[in-house]
Parts: structure tokens; sequence; C-alpha cells
């Protein structure tokens, strides 16, 4: 069904199959005895372990595709064990596993759009938008004149995310916040 | 990146200077010895038959021709019609080989020295390197002790299920060992686990290998002394495969034989059947005179003398931007 890649096709970038788990190969080298068989020294990136792994492939040996899409979704909700997206072209819904979810899950709150990144159809990763904007549930009092944000507290947002903010921010207000390094931006008039 | 745009070439002015320096000391280098330079043909009627070497193809007038990988078939009918020693700075032409170290087309310099053996011919290679390059005198050793240092086996008689053992021991993976041979996994402990020690602070040459790497080299018999040896050696230079040499096999029915051997390998691999070169083995009937020759990469050595990481340093337009 999918695609197979021969060793000369092998570039940075592609996503194949090894061992039965999506990988994208991050480095292929050309080995070559003068009068010898062709070698392709091949590093991949597991997409779901994030492992480094190095494979050694005779020249003209193939490996299947992996079928990875990248599609935007909309995070519906979370029951028990399972996070739910949906495509809001097609209305297809697709659930996610905690493991799969990973550190998004700290910053997905319900209606966000997320890029989900499928293999095989399944839910393979999930990245949150650069940007989210997410109220403060839980912090020290706020000291009124301490507006230039010199020093710092922690609070605790809606989605469970602890991070840093200044000591001017009072539960209930809502912060913009980068998913990227977990940094407050600012507050959300 | 392969924009029509793109026109530049990859190697810098002092690259293709530094290129040109080092032809202009190789050929001072062999006229000073009183080897003859020669030019033979590009395009062959037939070609060579290793099973791993892929010629490209053409036609002159409809005919069927080669681009050769290596001068040697031309040079050694030139030498069984008396030429003596002779020497060809040659372009050749291999498909598929693409890499940091590999051009499909790129400058062989190949040569040819009457009366000598393998041996003989490896310190006239030292010679050159020191005179060319500036390098250090070269060490020395067989390709046994090499083999058991690095990869901790004997080359000669290990069979494909120990090699294996091996390979797994030194954490190199393969994607599958279905179809490797004794001699695959020979060519890949060598690349990955010999190769990289040798000719890191002087050249350092192996001789002496197993006799299914003798492609155009004497077999020498052990006689209860060692293992059956092809006399063929090679040239590592930091890490980097630069030369390889034969004491040349003269007798044109064992040459016969392994263009056929070679013809049946490559059908076994699936390549396509190439024309034997019937005019090189009437030449080895008349006679070859006893001689070793050996093929030295040339645009290896400007990246070494340039201490190029990468073939693209030292050629004006690499194959995907000629």
């Amino acid at each position: 069904m999918s695609t197979t890649y021969s060793t000369n096709q092998f570039r940075s970038g592609l996503k194949v199959t090894l061992d039965n788990d999506p990988c994208v190969i991050t480095d292929a080298e050309f080995v070559k005895p003068g009068k010898g068989q062709a070698f392709a020294r091949v590093k991949f990136r597991n997409l779901k372990t994030n492992r480094v792994l190095e494979r050694t492939f005779k020249s003209g040996e193939t490996i299947e595709g992996a079928d990875i899409v990248e599609t935007a979704m909309q995070y519906l909700y979370k029951d028990g064990e399972y996070w739910h997206f949906m495509d809001p072209k097609s209305y297809e819904q697709h659930q996610a596993s905690a493991e799969s979810v990973g550190d998004a899950a700290l910053w997905l709150k319900e209606n966000a759009e997320c890029i989900v990144t499928l293999h095989d159809n399944i839910v393979l990763q999930v990245t949150p938008p650069m940007f989210v904007e997410l109220e403060v549930i839980e912090t020290e009092p706020g000291i009124r004149g301490d507006t230039a944000g010199t020093g710092g507290k922690t609070a605790k947002l809606e989605t469970g995310a602890v991070v840093r903010v200044p000591l001017f921010i009072e539960v209930g207000e809502k912060l913009k916040l980068d998913t990227r390094t977990g940094e407050y931006v600012g507050r959300v008039k | 990146m392969t924009g029509a745009a793109n026109w530049e070439p990859t190697a810098a002015l002092a690259a293709l200077r530094l290129r040109a320096r080092l032809l202009t000391r190789a050929r001072e280098f062999f006229a000073a010895r009183g080897v003859l330079e020669v030019e033979t043909p590009v395009l062959g009627k037939s070609t060579a038959t290793d099973p791993h070497i892929e010629s490209l193809r053409t036609s002159v007038g409809g005919s069927a021709r080669f681009l050769q990988t290596s001068p040697e078939l031309f040079m050694k009918r030139l030498l069984a019609a008396g030429s003596g020693s002779i020497y060809q700075i040659a372009r050749v032409f291999r498909d598929g080989e693409i890499g940091a170290r590999h051009n499909p087309e790129f400058t062989l310099l190949e040569w040819y020295r009457t009366g000598l053996d393998h041996h003989g011919l490896m310190d006239e290679v030292d010679q050159f390197l020191q005179e060319v390059l500036g390098s250090a005198p070269s060490v020395r050793e067989s390709y046994g002790q090499a083999f058991e240092r690095w990869a901790g086996a004997d080359p000669h008689a290990a069979g494909a299920d120990e090699l294996r053992s091996r390979a797994e021991a030194l954490g190199l993976p393969v994607f599958s060992s279905a179809g490797f041979s004794r001699e695959d996994w020979l060519h890949l402990l060598m690349a990955e686990a010999v190769e990289p020690h040798l000719g890191i602070d002087r050249p350092h040459f192996l001789y002496d290998f197993p006799l299914e790497l003798k492609a155009l080299a004497r077999v020498r018999r052990g006689e209860g002394r060692g293992p059956d040896v092809a006399e063929r050696f090679e040239l590592f230079v930091l890490g980097l495969e630069l030369a390889n040499g034969y004491h040349e096999l003269g007798d044109p029915f064992e040459q016969r034989q392994r263009f056929l051997a070679d013809l049946e390998s490559r059908r076994t691999l699936g390549r396509a059947a190439v024309p034997i070169d019937e005019k090189m083995i009437a030449a080895l009937e008349r006679g070859l005179p006893r001689c070793a020759g050996v093929a030295l990469g040339f645009d290896r050595l400007v990246m070494i003398a340039a201490g190029a990481g990468s073939i693209r340093e030292v050629l004006s337009f690499p194959s995907d931007l000629a």
C-alpha cells in the first residue's frame, strides 16, 4: 500500500518505517569500497520515542515509507483516558493517548487549534498552538506597585501548567504564553 | 539548490590552483623516472566486469559503447604491445557513485611499472606521496594483520557467520543481513571498523588480500606457510581509500575465468551483463610483461592536500551542478 524507497532515494527528512515504527532519516552517507559492495550508512530518529537509530544498508535495498500526515485539528475534550480532536474540514474525530499528546497536554484548552501528526491514521504527536491564552487559577496575591514586573512568582493555569509570572499577576487574569518555551508573554486585556 | 541560477563552482579558486599544481608535480614525478604518459579511449565496446561497478552506456553511430570505469584494460593492451612503464591521468565514469567521497565522473591517476611486484610499486607510491603531497614515509602491513587488530577476525579463514557476529559485537547494525556474503561482510567491516583507523599519522598500505578480493591481482599460494592471498594492495590516508594496486595477473586463461565469474556474480546480483574484453585477453595471450599497476584517486589526493571534507570542495562542478 505505502511507497517503498531505495537507498539512492534516501535523504534527510524522508519518513520511513523501521522495525514497525515511523522514523525520519536524519543522515544518509554513501560508503563504497573501490571494488566492493556499496553501502548506505543511515541515521534515523524514531518518531514515537525520539530515539536515534543507525543501520547500514546494501545499496539497492528498499524500505517501506511511513504514511505520515500533519493536519490542523481542533481539540475537543478529554475523557478518562484519551484526548479527542476533530478535523474541522472533514469533521472526522481522532483520539490520542497521553503518550502521544505528551507535553502538549499542558497547553490544551477546549477548542484550541493544534497540529496533529497522524501515522497510519493514528495520532503520533500533537503540537499545540505557538501562543495560547490561559486563565490563572492559583497564585500568591499580587503586589500592586510592582508593575515593572521585576522578580517573579509561580502561577498555576487552568490547564494545570505551572509557569513563572511577574509579581503583579492575580488569580482570574488571562495570560498569553509561548508554548515552545513555556514563558509568560503578557496579560490579555 | 539545483536551480538554473546556481551556476558557481563548488571548489574555491585556491582548490582549483592546488589541483593544477598537483597535476604538474605528478607529471614531473613520472617524467623524472622515464614513465611514458599515454591516453586511451573513454568510449569502449567493452568495459570492466566488476560486479559492484556500473558502467554508463552510450552509442557511437548506433553502435553501443561504455564510458570506461578505469583505463586498465586499454593500458594492459599497450603494455603487451611493448610500451614499457606507462601512466595516465584519466577521466573515468561510474554510475550511481555519489557521496562525500564520490562523484560519478572523476580523475584516476593510473600507472604501470614493468619488472616490479606489488611491494616494489608500493615503494614507488610511497615516494610519490612524499614528493607530491609532502607526506611522511608510509607504514605497511598485511590486510590480515590490520583486519585482526581492528575487526577481531581472520579475514582469510572466518566464515560469514563469524564475521556477522563481529559486526554485531562492534555495533554495526545492518538493515537486513539476509543477502550478505562473506565478501560483503569483509567490505562492511573494512569500511566501518578498519579504514577509519588507517593513515592518521602517515600513509598506510595494506597488502595481500583475501582471495575473494583478488580482482585482477595475481594469487600467491600459501604452501603451508600462510593462507593463499591475492597480491593486491590498497593505500589509506586519513581514513580515505586513496589507491588500489595489483601485482598484475598475466595468465589469459585465468583472466577469462575471472571475467566469467564476475559476469556470473552480476547475473546473481541482477546487474546488466557486459561484454568481455576479448582484445585484452588476446593481448595477454601475446604476453603481458611482469608488472605491477596502481590506480590513485586524484580528486581524493586533492581533498587530502586541501584538507577538504567533501569531494565537492575540489571539483569545479559536481555532478548535480554539471
